[in-house]
């Protein structure tokens, strides 16, 4: 399925492309078949270069890789590219010879490089570690090699804002605009006023991808319709929920793309200056971001009268220390103009007053992405995909228990079953779905009933959940739900500014309550159970206290993924209350172990091995395990040979 | 433009434009804040005037929140109240239950929410933060345990003072309000000024208290303790006596402090109209002799802080005169001890001020002699009704009686100091008479009697054109120094006190919620100066004897030793 889209799209822009690239003096219809690959010269070898392949292994299988060539004296391009979504494969390794299609290997550790480049350059396909050919119409494919978009992975997925993402040269504009970039924004700046562009968006049904999904067109036209002359445009790219990544693929796999949706946003809003606030934790993201906006800045698109259309427009990179409460919009906008991160009460809005007291307009990395592909194709093609009121594709991260952890963009309206078995290759070690978390600290468990929910703003919202930003965990049944709940209420109340009470004071009681369930049941004496109990009889009316009362997103969405779990796993909490029994086991504290007598032959293995010296005995008389000082960290359990340490 | 909202099933008229705060207080409606300051822009932390408003499925902040035509608020349901009961219950899980030790106890503003919201017991117990009360510095004592971070404090000092010396530390539920750094305070910028008390809703900002070794000295037989008494005291003491304020009560002090036990009682008006004659002596002197030029006042201990850390390249500018306080001080444990053969050694100076930074100012190192400050201790007007009701007094049956001899003659001029921009008007009856030889007629001068933050007064003396500018606080006074620094030549001299509207609202007043309290206490201080016989600083009798039996004359030798300071650059982390 995708692979026909993906054709059909690459073909329609390759008829255009013919009449741009003339357009375009600078570059020769040669060269743009040059650099989209259509014809290669000598051996390209790209390299999954993203900070997940990197952190996987990358850095050290291009220098491998660069080693061998020298070497052998082989003349050969390597090319470091952003990441393609397949983050279980990584380090990543693609390679086009002449005349073949590109060919692309999974786990390409610095040891496996010389097995795989010896086979590959000879014209031979290695056995090991081969994923897919990529599909191309003037190319000699790999004979028995299956189509990469034919796997489960790509065929599910409908790629549109992640379509370059491993796949180009991030660190070339040519190679950008040989795939047609940079034309909306030229056609915007040539032919359109800021009021069309509006309405082109508008009429697409875009709406924001930070996980608020407010119309993006609407809130344009807000902004333009301002009578302030000034205004700003921010790119929110503080992405910090655990386990999301969409952003930083973006970042550093196609950042022309970005700036490209900056320029057009900042036009149809009638801004001077871009901000991208971007965390400073992503070193690589905005190592890759600068080298894209000085490029672009070369090449005439940004800067004083672009393009000769008398618009302005400079693109500042904002890193944030990496405080999750900055990805909200008014606590960015006050760590821009140099003060404390802290949210202010809304309304007034950004578009309102925002940076510097002037409207702004913030938009997700991801919504700005969206936008060159809607002016290029027409709101109607992008509102083709989608549901009734949630246009579009949307990126998703997906971590946890699955096969295939990785991000994956899918047309909204996809199911996460589909998203989960289908793409995501279903459960790791043939257990069984638990739960999934959407939308990070802020968003939702769902059970496994849930999984039919589709994709789409409202009914998810109808689910008690909300889409987030796209970051999917999924757990199964080794994980413990009110562990989860204490996980995110522990992370938000790290990350709480401190600012408002319900927040600062509540969430920390939150997780407090939590602790105390989770807690170790000795010296149960009576205060102590009863405090216990009073806390938990207080948790669902301080969630929802907290859910009301918080001044930003932040506060206000703190309880979520308590309330959800608390509703959709409730057997489970009351078993941690009542029984003190955690059932997949997570809670350390709530498992008591002791030493059967009978089987006990006294070796003394499990006394040297304890690391809180609980357990007693003297050699070959039966042991015994101090309460008090056990942990419960199970090492009697696992080194006893005869099955005498049991678990309570 | 008016339009209808519907409040608790009741239909009241709000105005564009407003927030749902302001249309419910108009309205008759209280909703309780903790973080709200009027005139300042929604901080939105506290949450405790959140209502309901249909459609909307969060509850809202009344403070922030604009009024809309549609809108169907519900300001005490159960949902609302059980939400600000929670968020009250919340911020006392993480304080010290120490209430009745507590310095606000009875005058707490989250004291009265909890009982209010009728909190009966401990719902939320856990850990509590540990912190360090700071008692560092020389006027303002710091228990961040006590505060409940509503950031009133930090606008203050930020937006209403100007000193920007409190801010947040840390973050999430590690949250501290302090000085840069988290340093302690006496090495901040901190201007001493106490406008942070003013607004603090709890026990976490208090002055240092004077008043614990004054008991004993009071009632030690070797110690001849004098009081001297702000003449603004005098107009803001009334709410703690239990009467309506706008009135002058100086009779009424001078008799309830006799009864106290202070062997002499002064009130510091006489000082006020000795700063004035020295001040007038000093800027004609500056004028004739082409010295620096604007002169600044130097009445206000906390203003002279801010120039030397911030400006020390103006310390030129300032006025060489001590303080009112200090000039008493200084002419007490000269000629009135040598008067009255006293001992410097048994002598106690006691003095009263509306003022934290004074505190500060009585142990400056400019101010003392052998290492001896002339003030012993400076009391608040809060612990001076304090020691009042402490020693017994009742305020309802006292009679008006006068200062003590020799001072105990004031004119009206020292008293209008405590308003922002008094001083330049008692200055310039002083000075047109000794420039002119001839009275300003009329002696008042509406220009400088009205609210402005900032304003400026050329008048034409003799053959002197000369302007005067009056600032309303330290973040007024920024503007002119740019202009000043950039060579402004017009003004001569420039007035600024560190609180607004001045002394009568000063660090140490009373803590009153009223905003009606301030224009009534100045109107008291000009009532008074219309009714006064003598309305000029240089008329009064006292001060003639002073000048012709001590002093000589203002600018003499013995004047500059006595009355005369000196300044230096502070080193401080702004």
């Amino acid at each position: 399925m995708l692979l026909h889209m993906k054709l059909t799209i690459y073909k329609e822009s390759d008829k255009g492309d013919v009449s741009r690239a003339e357009r375009n003096s600078s570059m020769t219809e040669d060269k743009v078949s040059l650099l989209r690959r259509d014809t290669v010269i000598k051996p390209v070898i790209f390299i999954g270069a993203g900070t997940c392949g990197m952190v996987a292994g990358a850095d050290k299988t291009i220098i491998a890789v660069e080693n061998y060539l020298k070497e052998k004296k082989i003349d050969a391009d390597v090319i470091e590219t952003g990441c393609n979504g397949m983050c279980v494969h990584e380090p990543l390794m693609e390679v086009q010879l002449p005349g073949k299609q590109r060919l692309s290997f999974a786990k390409v550790t610095a040891q496996k490089t010389e097995y795989i480049l010896d086979h590959i350059l000879n014209y031979s396909v290695p056995e090991e570690n081969v994923l897919g050919q990529y599909p191309h119409e003037n190319l000699q494919p790999w004979e028995n090699i299956i189509n990469i978009y034919d796997l489960p992975f790509f065929k599910y997925q409908t790629r549109v804002v992640l379509r370059n993402c491993g796949f180009i040269d991030p660190y070339s504009i040519e190679e950008y605009e040989a795939w047609g970039g940079y034309l909306a924004m030229k056609r915007v700046l040539r032919k359109y006023s800021s009021d069309k562009v509006c309405e082109i968006i508008e009429e697409s049904g875009l709406r924001g991808r930070g996980g608020g999904g407010y119309p993006t067109g609407h809130k344009w036209r807000m902004a333009l319709n301002s009578p302030d002359d000034e205004r700003y445009l921010i790119c929110n790219g503080d992405e910090s929920d655990p386990g999301a990544f969409m952003d930083r693929a973006i970042f550093e796999g196609d950042p022309h793309r970005l700036i490209e949706g900056i320029i057009i946003a900042a036009y149809a809003i009638k801004a001077k200056r871009a901000f991208v606030y971007i965390r400073a934790s992503y070193s690589l993201a905005v190592e890759r971001l600068k080298h894209a906006i000085n490029e672009a800045v070369k090449a005439g698109y940004l800067g004083h009268d672009i393009q000769g259309s008398g618009f302005n427009l400079n693109i500042h990179i904002r890193e944030g220390a990496g405080a999750f409460v900055c990805g909200e919009e008014t606590a960015l906008i006050a760590s821009i103009e140099g003060k404390r991160g802290t949210p202010l009460p809304k309304p007034p809005y950004p578009v309102q007053r925002g940076l510097f007291g002037k409207p702004t307009v913030v938009n997700n990395v991801e919504t700005l992405a969206n936008v060159a592909d809607i002016i290029d194709k027409g709101p109607s093609w992008f509102a083709e995909t989608g549901t009734a009121t949630s246009k579009g594709t949307k990126v998703f991260s997906i971590s946890g228990k699955v096969k295939n952890t990785g991000m994956v963009e899918v047309a909204m309206g996809t199911s996460f079953r589909d998203i989960i078995y289908n793409i995501a290759g279903g459960i790791k070690n043939y257990k069984k779905l638990k739960a999934i978390q959407i939308g990070g600290p802020s968003g939702s468990c769902l059970p496994e009933e849930s999984l039919d929910e589709i994709v789409d703003y409202e009914s998810l919202k109808a689910a008690d959940a909300m889409m987030g930003s796209g970051g999917i965990v999924v757990m199964d049944e080794d994980s413990c739900m009110v562990d989860i709940a204490k996980f995110f209420a522990d992370f938000l109340q790290r990350e709480s500014c401190g600012k408002c009470i319900p927040c600062r004071e509540g969430s920390r009681r939150m997780h407090e309550i939590l602790q105390n369930i989770t807690r170790r049941p000795i010296n149960e004496a009576g205060y102590e159970t009863l405090e216990r109990f009073k806390g938990v009889m207080q948790l669902e009316n301080l969630a929802e206290v907290i859910r009301d009362t918080s001044l930003c997103g932040l506060g206000q969405t703190a309880p979520n993924s308590l309330l959800s779990a608390m509703k959709y796993f409730r057997e489970e909490f009351e078993e941690h209350i009542f029984d003190r029994k955690c059932r997949s086991g997570v809670c350390r504290d709530l498992k008591i172990y002791f030493i059967d007598v009978d089987k006990c032959s006294g070796c003394i293995v499990c006394a040297r091995k304890c690391p809180a010296n609980a357990i007693i005995g003297s050699p070959r008389m039966p042991h015994f395990i101090v309460e008090e000082k056990c942990t419960g960290c199970g090492i009697c359990f696992e080194v006893c040979k005869f099955g005498a340490v049991l678990v309570k | 433009m008016n339009f209808p909202i519907e409040v608790n099933n009741k239909v009241i008229v709000a105005r564009k434009g407003e927030t749902i705060l302001e249309a419910l207080t108009r309205n008759g409606l209280k909703v309780p804040t903790l973080c709200h300051m009027a005139d300042l822009n929604p901080s939105g932390s506290c949450r405790m005037c959140v209502v309901e408003v249909e459609g909307k499925s969060n509850l809202i902040t009344a403070c922030s929140h604009p009024v809309e035509e549609w809108m169907k608020i519900k300001t005490h349901s159960p949902r609302v109240v059980n939400a600000r009961k929670t968020n009250v219950e919340l911020l006392l899980a993480n304080h010290p239950d120490d209430c009745l030790y507590c310095e606000r106890n009875g005058k707490c503003e989250l004291q009265n929410f909890a009982e209010e919201l009728n909190v009966r017991e401990r719902r939320f117990q856990g850990k509590k933060n540990h912190h360090k009360t700071d008692p560092s510095g020389s006027s303002i004592v710091r228990d961040p345990a006590k505060c409940i971070l509503c950031g009133r404090c930090v606008r203050t000092c930020d937006e209403v003072v100007g000193a920007s010396t409190l801010g947040y530390i840390w973050r999430g539920n590690k949250t501290l309000i302090g000085p840069a750094f988290n340093r302690l305070i006496n090495l901040s910028s901190c201007l001493t000024c106490g406008q942070c008390i003013m607004s603090c809703p709890t026990g976490a900002l208090h002055e240092k208290r004077h008043s614990n070794d004054l008991q004993n000295a009071l009632h030690s037989s070797d110690k001849h303790v004098v009081v001297q008494y702000s003449p603004t005291i005098s107009v803001c003491i009334t709410e703690e006596f239990g009467i309506k304020s706008g009135k002058d009560l100086y009779g009424l002090i001078n008799s309830a402090l006799r009864k106290t036990g202070f062997d002499k009682v002064f009130d510091a008006s006489f000082s006020a109209d000795l700063y004035v004659m020295e001040l007038a002596a000093e800027f004609e002197h500056r004028l004739k002799s082409g010295g620096v030029l604007p002169m600044f006042s130097s009445d206000c201990p906390a203003w002279v802080k801010h120039v030397e850390q911030r400006h020390p390249d103006l310390i030129p500018n300032l006025s060489v005169c001590k303080s009112p306080q200090q000039m008493f001080g200084a002419i007490i444990s000269s000629y009135y001890t040598k008067m009255f053969h006293i001992k410097l050694d048994d002598l106690y100076t006691v003095s009263a001020m509306p003022c934290t930074a004074r505190k500060f100012e009585s142990k400056r190192e400019q101010m003392t002699q052998k290492g001896i400050s002339d003030v012993d201790a400076v009391l608040t007007t809060r612990e001076f009704a304090q020691f009042i009701k402490l020693n017994g007094i009742d305020t309802q049956q006292l009679e008006p009686e006068q200062a003590d001899f020799p001072f105990h003659v004031q004119s009206s001029a020292g008293k209008l100091m405590g308003v922002s921009g008094g001083l330049t008007e008692s200055l310039i009856r002083t000075l047109h008479f000794q420039i002119t030889g001839k009275e300003c007629n009329p002696p008042r001068i509406n220009e400088l009697r009205n609210i402005k933050d900032y304003k400026e007064y050329f008048i034409k003396i003799g053959d002197y054109k000369l302007g005067f500018a009056v600032a309303n606080t330290i973040r007024y006074t920024d503007q002119i120094i740019k202009e000043i620094k950039e060579g402004r030549k017009d003004i001569h001299f420039i007035e600024v006190m560190a609180c607004p509207f001045g002394c009568v609202n000063g660090g140490g007043q009373p803590f009153i919620k009223d905003g009606n309290t301030i224009k009534s206490r100045i109107k008291a201080i000009y009532e008074n100066d219309e009714k006064d016989p003598i309305r000029f600083a240089h008329k009064n009798p006292s001060i003639i004897d002073l000048y012709k039996e001590f002093l000589g004359q203002p600018m003499s030798d013995l004047s500059q030793k006595l009355l005369h300071t000196s300044y230096k650059k502070r080193e401080v982390s702004l």
